[in-house]
């Protein structure tokens, strides 16, 4: 590159970093949006079920029924509440006061030494699946829990002889937050990538700037890089700043390490910014292309990327699209960088596939701008 | 002879249109030889921004080859790019760059090298005048100054060719007069060669060749005094003596051998088919009016002329009288009104009145506060004090009583682009709540009276302007409100579409419509019978055109036009805004 070439490239990005630093708006995608949607994620979204509102329909007092309600009120999932029917709890679980009822029956105790052992009646509101299937295992978590606490203090029943011993790893806490706040680094570097960067370039069409601009000795490839170096630059402060919010105020442990998390990171702002750059090439409002980025690449990130669905349980057709998305690959590699730490098999394919989304949409950019307007 | 700028050969230029295509530009030829300004002119839609754009390559022709100094722009578009300066009709500053990043910017995208930058700029800032603000931001730059710096910015290396498309649209006419000097000191110092297009016909005269396109062909080209001369004696101008102004005009215009009746002050110009004076047999019209002066011909004459020969006009079937034409009643009473958004005051304490029949002008550059008076009189915008009665309903109380009375026409004709000619008349009617007879009635009169017919079913988004415009002002009479609002109702519409324009006006305030319109085509002032001009919020001037024009009459300025009226009001050069 020559001097005059060079001189245009840094004319470009110092005019783009001015802009930048002059326009509100873009600061607040940049940093004000991560801040909010790391806030809302780290504190308001929680896919933990606590306080859960159960039923629990008592037809008869006794010292085994008192003790098996004094379990569910000293566990931390369940709010119980009490009826004397099993009618008003089941109307209390059609108005969704209730998520569920547990009913005991008044011969309790005939059947829990009977063999097979006797029931616990258990009716789950189904509507919300997943928190229907959290709580079905809850409460058989505090059953057999009060059985075994039950067998220890009549010292009567046999002690089995092969135990279930469960060991979270990695998230040892089964803290929700720890496995959002990671992938939603993905989401807000989308944002600032594709959205960010689309929007900017169709704000030059719109107010004029950009056939102004093209109408002067300056290659393609230099609009294409005065736009691409600035918002790199500021997807990696949003980027930044995000996993300090996360390490520091989420307490999000970042086992990885950090040169393997900017570098990788760096590959996916590049996919993010292609994507951005692509869809500036065919929308020139502002208007459609907020459209476009929000709707082929924000919310794509959102739901298809794992980030909170998870992509194994998803249809065979909707998973074979998930392949499309960068954020896919990304989020599977911080929430390894985060929690696992430095897993070469995870890491090392998905950063392959970062690279190829890169290479494919930065490659189709540079290849399909033309400094024409027809 | 020496070799051509800028040539075209047989360029036919074609955008696709849904189904169909558009013929942009259709087998033109020109070269265009070096040194002096060439001017493009012709109705909206003739093509002369395509032009422009195909000569910077921007745009590839269909068919044919175009050459900038002998680059072919297919061929080497960069060549071409770093030989031509261009300012785009909407000439993109970055407004949240000063005037000095924006100089910048250019300057390192043109290749200027940094020691030879002071100069040029400070030779760039004498010309536009614009040093003092060298670092102000372009945005809180007011319209004529913002053209200058994209005039400076295109002019950053002095082009071989510099390309501008209609450069001085919405500027106030001093900031106009400034760019045209800055423009013509080009042509003469260095070697630059200007194409420039432009619909005031006063700048085409101004160039040293005209080029009037219509439907993307060259139908003239020429000198534009030998192109006026096309209508030498046939030009006159005609004193109402004791007839009405506009209904002698009225009369001439519906006469056989007059191609043009525009009023110039208190008289009226003429224009005939053929050159000599009229004989009051062959035109009865004239009977009891002054006798014709003859006048020297314009450059507008010869178009109006020319256009006249290609387009049938328009019949336009007499309105119904409704009530009485003209009193004293004040139908529109502006009381010190003002009005700020944030630190801004876009309106700064304003007062006129507007009589029933009456044709009322707000005239001024973009930013002199027009258009925020006119949404508050419109009531869609609140005044932040004062006071704004509209037919009798102060604005502050009853603005949706006040809006029932009357019609309005914005500036780009709202009108649904997706909807036929039809379905617009109809959906707007019942946004008014006519139904029944009433409805069928109403819509049969803007179909008859606008002559729509013809294109019912059309889609209003493929309309050309001037029929839009037609359906524009249906569409704002649907319910024969007694007052009605135009914004900008002119502009981009060629001057034959202009002159009906103007012709169904009058005819509506004869019928008692009082009209209130604001325009930025000082030349339309004398089209009204009071106007008001507007410069930064307030107002400057009032008066009948005649009134005003005399207020400036003097020995050195003869015959002033509203131009120099306006320019003499303002007195001195207004920069910024505040």
């Amino acid at each position: 590159m020559n001097a005059v070439a060079r001189r245009r490239l840094l004319g470009l990005i110092r005019k783009e970093s001015l802009q930048i630093v002059r326009d509100p708006s873009s600061i607040a995608i940049a940093f004000l949006l991560p801040l909010l949607l790391l806030l809302i994620f780290g504190y308001g979204v929680s896919l933990d079920a606590r306080r859960i509102p159960v039923a629990i329909v008592l037809e008869q007092f006794d010292a085994e029924t008192t003790s098996f309600r004094a379990a569910f009120e000293h566990s931390e999932f369940f709010a119980p509440k009490h009826y004397d029917s099993v009618q008003a709890a089941e109307a209390a679980l059609a108005r969704r006061e209730v998520e569920g009822i547990v009913w005991l029956r008044s011969d309790l105790e005939a059947r829990s030494l009977a063999d097979p052992p006797g029931r616990v009646q258990v009716i789950v509101n189904g509507v919300d699946a997943n928190q229907g299937r959290i709580l079905e295992g809850y409460v058989e978590g505090v059953w057999k829990t009060w059985l075994g606490q039950r067998a220890e203090t009549r010292r009567e029943a046999p002690t089995p002889r092969v135990f279930l011993q469960a060991r979270v790893w990695f998230n040892p806490a089964v803290r929700s937050r720890d496995y959002l706040v990671p992938g939603l680094v993905a989401v807000i570097m989308t944002l600032i990538g594709a959205l960010l960067t689309a929007m900017v370039v169709a704000r030059e069409w719109e107010r004029g700037t950009m056939e102004a601009l093209l109408v002067t000795p300056v290659r393609m490839r230099e609009i294409l890089l005065g736009k691409l170096l600035p918002y790199f630059v500021l997807g990696m402060g949003g980027m930044l700043l995000s996993t300090a919010m996360a390490v520091f105020v989420f307490q999000v442990p970042l086992r990885g390490s950090f040169a393997l998390l900017i570098a990788t990171s760096s590959l996916f702002m590049l996919a993010a910014l292609g994507m951005g750059l692509l869809i500036s090439v065919v929308a020139r409002s502002q208007f459609a292309a907020g459209q476009i980025a929000i709707v082929t690449t924000f919310l794509p990130a959102f739901i298809l990327s794992g980030f909170i669905f998870d992509i194994g349980s998803m249809p065979a057709p909707i998973r074979a699209i998930t392949h499309a998305i960068p954020a896919r690959y990304f989020v599977a590699i911080l929430q390894t960088l985060f929690l696992a730490g430095d897993v070469e098999a995870v890491v090392l394919p998905n950063a392959l596939a970062l690279v190829l989304m890169a290479g494919l949409f930065l490659g189709v950019v540079f290849r399909r701008s033309r400094k024409r307007l027809d | 002879m020496t070799e051509p700028v800028l040539r075209f050969r047989g360029v036919t230029k074609v955008f696709p249109a849904g189904r169909n295509s558009v013929r942009a530009l259709d087998g033109f030829d020109y070269a265009l030889s070096p040194g002096g300004i060439v001017g493009l002119v012709g109705p909206d839609g003739a093509g002369k921004s395509t032009l422009l754009r195909l000569a910077t390559a921007l745009l590839l022709p269909s068919q044919g080859r175009i050459e900038v100094l002998g680059h072919d722009t297919q061929e080497e578009p960069l060549a071409v790019q770093a030989a031509v300066g261009y300012m785009p009709q909407r000439f993109g500053l970055y407004e949240d760059l000063s005037v000095e990043e924006n100089l910048n910017l250019y300057a390192d995208l043109q290749g200027v090298p940094p020691h030879v930058r002071e100069a040029r700029y400070a030779e760039l800032m004498r010309m536009t005048g614009l040093s003092p603000f060298l670092g102000r931001l372009a945005g809180r730059l007011s319209g004529g100054m913002k053209q200058k710096l994209g005039l400076a910015c295109a002019l950053i290396r002095s082009p071989a060719l510099l390309l501008l498309d209609e450069p001085t649209v919405g500027v106030d006419p001093l900031s106009r007069r400034e760019l045209w000097a800055i423009v013509e000191r080009m042509v003469r110092e260095g070697n630059t060669t200007v194409l420039l297009s432009t619909a005031y016909m006063d700048e085409a005269e101004r160039c040293d060749e005209v080029l009037f396109l219509h439907e993307g062909r060259l139908l003239e080209r020429g000198a534009p005094r030998d192109l006026a001369s096309q209508a030498a004696g046939a030009a006159f101008l005609i004193d109402p003596g004791q007839e009405d102004r506009k209904s002698l005009q009225a009369r001439l215009q519906a006469s056989e051998r007059v191609v043009d009746a525009i009023p110039v002050g208190e008289r009226i110009r003429v224009v005939l088919d053929r050159p000599g004076l009229p004989d009051p047999t062959e035109l009865p019209a004239l009977h009891g009016a002054g006798e014709p002066q003859p006048v020297p011909p314009r450059l507008e004459d010869a178009f109006v002329l020319r256009l006249r020969a290609a387009r049938t006009p328009l019949q336009m079937p007499p309105l119904p009288q409704r009530g009485t034409p003209r009193d004293e009643e004040e139908v529109i009473v502006v009381e010190d009104a003002r009005r700020r958004f944030g630190s801004f005051w876009a309106v700064k304490g304003i007062d006129f009145t507007v009589r029933r029949g009456e044709i009322f002008g707000l005239l001024g550059a973009n930013g002199a506060g027009k258009s925020t008076t006119f949404r508050m009189l419109c009531g869609l915008l609140p005044a932040s004090s004062g006071r704004l009665t509209v037919a009798g309903y102060d604005l502050r109380r009853a603005a949706a009583t006040a809006r029932g009375r009357l019609g309005t026409m914005a500036q780009r004709f709202s009108l649904y682009e997706h909807l036929t000619v039809l379905q617009n008349l109809r959906f707007f009617a019942s946004a008014y709540r006519l139904t029944g007879s009433r409805l069928r009635e109403r819509i049969a009169w803007a179909l008859d009276g606008f002559e729509l017919r013809a294109v019912a079913d059309v889609r209003s988004g493929q309309l050309s302007l001037g029929y839009k415009q037609r359906l524009a002002l249906a569409v704002a009479l649907m319910h024969e409100p007694e007052i009605l609002f135009l914004d900008e109702p002119t502009s981009g519409v060629d001057a034959l579409a202009r002159r009906e324009f103007w012709r169904r006006i009058n005819q509506l305030a004869a019928t008692g419509v009082t009209v209130l319109v604001t325009t930025h085509f000082m030349e339309e002032a004398s089209y009204c019978d009071r106007l008001v001009i507007m410069a930064d919020g307030e107002v400057l001037a009032s008066g009948s055109p005649s009134e005003l024009l005399e207020r400036v009459r003097s020995e050195t300025l003869p015959e002033p036009t509203m131009e120099d009226a306006f320019i003499a009001l303002v007195g001195r050069p207004r920069g910024h805004v505040a």
